[in-house]
């Protein structure tokens, strides 16, 4: 069989079953996956446990997850996010 | 939108050691009880359990007999044990209290309500932080943040990484993350050496802690690992991610020595300042607080754990940053009083003893002055609003600010996604020495909503 994968921008990459989008990221060597609202910053895992809301990134379209937080399942799309996450209602 | 709703004689929120020794308390005096916890599984921070399912390692995870047997009692009649549930508010009502959540444990979010006469809040504490330029590249995270990685994930942060802060809190991460297969590159402990010489005669009290203390010690020789007392982070460098740390030595007062600095390259940084504990769902049923030793809001309580409010029991770090061992006897405490049943005295004086020992390791490890020297203007002091340093104290000179609940609202340091968790420590202190007024971090210790929930949640409610 083969591994479990999960598509990060596209890309396939691999996860263990349990770990948290963050950990699964980490674990593939990307350090970042947000740009923030105002100086277009990289950001990824800060705090790690859920208090910070540095990681926040999009899942299966719903944006500002926590990476830290949420388990990675087979063929989940994970996408990085720009600024607020609602790039489509920005005018 | 559906919404549960159901009774109890407690409900304890939190299912660390704190939590979960107080639902064994409960259970054993007979008293139906619900445990609500944002986590997958028991355990909270310090038992946090490999995600995959797996047993915990060994070299992580300390006192696994007593995870395991407290963990047993979830399943004695008469608990309800609910995971994944992210407790926004608890109200007062009726004879009792009302905890709101959002039941994260299926597709979609569940508001739920669950009701106690009797409340025992275990919510843990996260790590406390401080800015420096460069502290928001990717690379840089809180020592908790590389623990949990390895604890949960078998996931080590980075290849080359430097462990920095105080207190004991960073010996068990870089042992962790030498296991793990990390170069650490070093060690950087602010506190100098004497200030543990000071505490020896509680400190030699309390010799498993000191026994465990030496074995991470031991695991970092054994890998050539420098832990040196007296340093600290200047600042991080790198493009989109970390890629070198300068760290520089302290002088006995916590100021930088000028010129003793070092450039190190590092793809990670792990820093840790003690913890801040998580305060607000008490705050907001009316607890009455104050500020410890190490400069953190906390509740007051009494010898049976209980507040300023009854029927409100706070155990753990929430009542005093204090570790695993003095939380899970807290717990067991409120749990005992929350069901009615007494107190055994030996249980009291270990509360005692063990708190004695927390009062000497926040004495050995203060938070040094030197971070607040070390700031840029543009250093940003609210990492989700991006607010910089120099924005906030302009705020400050210009309009006589003198707390910090007003920096926050004219120059909006604390109002983004974490409500100020991560810099309000950091805002209060710059707060009171810009404006010469004392530090207060009270100010930003309220949070009405404590965890994000939708416009339907709120609503429900």
């Amino acid at each position: 069989m083969a591994e479990p994968t999960f598509l990060f921008d596209g890309e396939p990459t691999p996860y263990a079953e349990g770990q948290s989008v963050g950990a699964a990221l980490t674990a593939a060597g990307i350090r970042s996956w947000r740009t923030t609202r105002v100086g277009g910053r990289p950001r990824g895992l800060f705090c790690g446990i859920g208090i910070c809301f540095d990681c926040l990134v999009t899942v299966d379209g719903r944006p500002n997850e926590r990476a830290c937080l949420v388990r990675v399942a087979n063929g989940m799309r994970v996408t990085t996010q720009e600024g607020t996450g609602h790039g489509d209602l920005e005018v | 939108m559906a919404t549960s709703r159901s009774e109890h004689d407690a409900v304890v929120v939190g299912a660390g050691p704190a939590g979960l020794a107080a639902v064994d308390q409960l259970v054993r005096a007979g008293a139906t009880v619900a445990l609500l916890d944002a986590g997958h599984g028991p355990g909270g921070q310090f038992w946090r359990q490999p995600a995959s399912g797996a047993p915990a390692p060994a070299g992580l995870h300390h006192d696994l007999g007593t995870y395991s047997r407290l963990v047993a009692a979830l399943g004695r009649d008469g608990v309800r044990y609910l995971p994944q549930q992210h407790v926004w508010t608890v109200t007062a009502e009726g004879h009792g209290f009302t905890v709101h959540a959002v039941d994260r444990s299926g597709a979609e979010e569940v508001p739920v309500e669950v009701h106690g006469r009797r409340l025992v809040l275990a919510t843990g504490a996260y790590d406390r932080q401080v800015p420096f330029p460069g502290w928001d590249l990717p690379g840089v995270m809180t020592a908790g943040g590389v623990q949990a990685l390895l604890k949960a994930h078998g996931v080590a942060a980075g290849r080359r990484v430097v462990v920095a802060g105080t207190g004991p809190f960073l010996l068990p991460v870089a042992a962790g993350l030498v296991a793990g297969g990390a170069d650490v590159v070093s060690v950087l402990e602010a506190s100098p050496r004497g200030r543990w010489l000071r505490e020896a005669p509680v400190v030699l009290r309390n010799a498993g802690k000191l026994g465990e203390a030496a074995g991470y010690l031991r695991t970092l020789a054994a890998h050539r690992v420098p832990v040196r007392t007296g340093w600290t982070v200047a600042r991080a460098d790198g493009g989109d991610a970390l890629t070198s740390v300068t760290v520089a030595r302290l002088d006995r007062s916590g100021h930088r020595v000028a010129g003793a600095e070092r450039v190190v390259e590092a793809d990670t940084l792990a820093v840790g300042w003690g913890f801040t504990p998580q305060v607000e769902l008490a705050v907001g049923v009316g607890c009455r607080t104050r500020v410890d030793a190490d400069g953190s809001v906390v509740c007051e309580v009494d010898e049976y754990q209980q507040t300023s409010v009854p029927g409100v029991y706070v155990a753990g770090e929430a009542c005093g940053v204090g570790g695993a061992a003095l939380a899970l006897v807290e717990g067991r405490i409120a749990g005992a009083a929350a069901g009615r049943a007494p107190v055994p005295r030996r249980t009291s004086r270990r509360r005692a003893a063990l708190r004695r020992f927390a009062a000497a390791v926040h004495r050995a490890h203060p938070v040094p002055d030197a971070w607040m020297d070390a700031l840029d203007d543009d250093t940003l002091l609210c990492r989700c609003e991006e607010v910089p340093v120099g924005r906030v104290r302009a705020a400050v000179q210009a309009s006589a600010v003198a707390d910090a609940r007003t920096a926050k609202l004219l120059a909006r340091p604390g109002m983004g996604w974490c409500q100020g968790r991560v810099c309000g420590y950091a805002t209060s202190c710059l707060t009171a020495r810009w404006s010469g007024a004392p530090y207060d971090p009270t100010g930003l210790a309220r949070r009405p909503v404590a965890s994000p929930v939708t416009f339907d949640t709120l609503a429900s409610g």
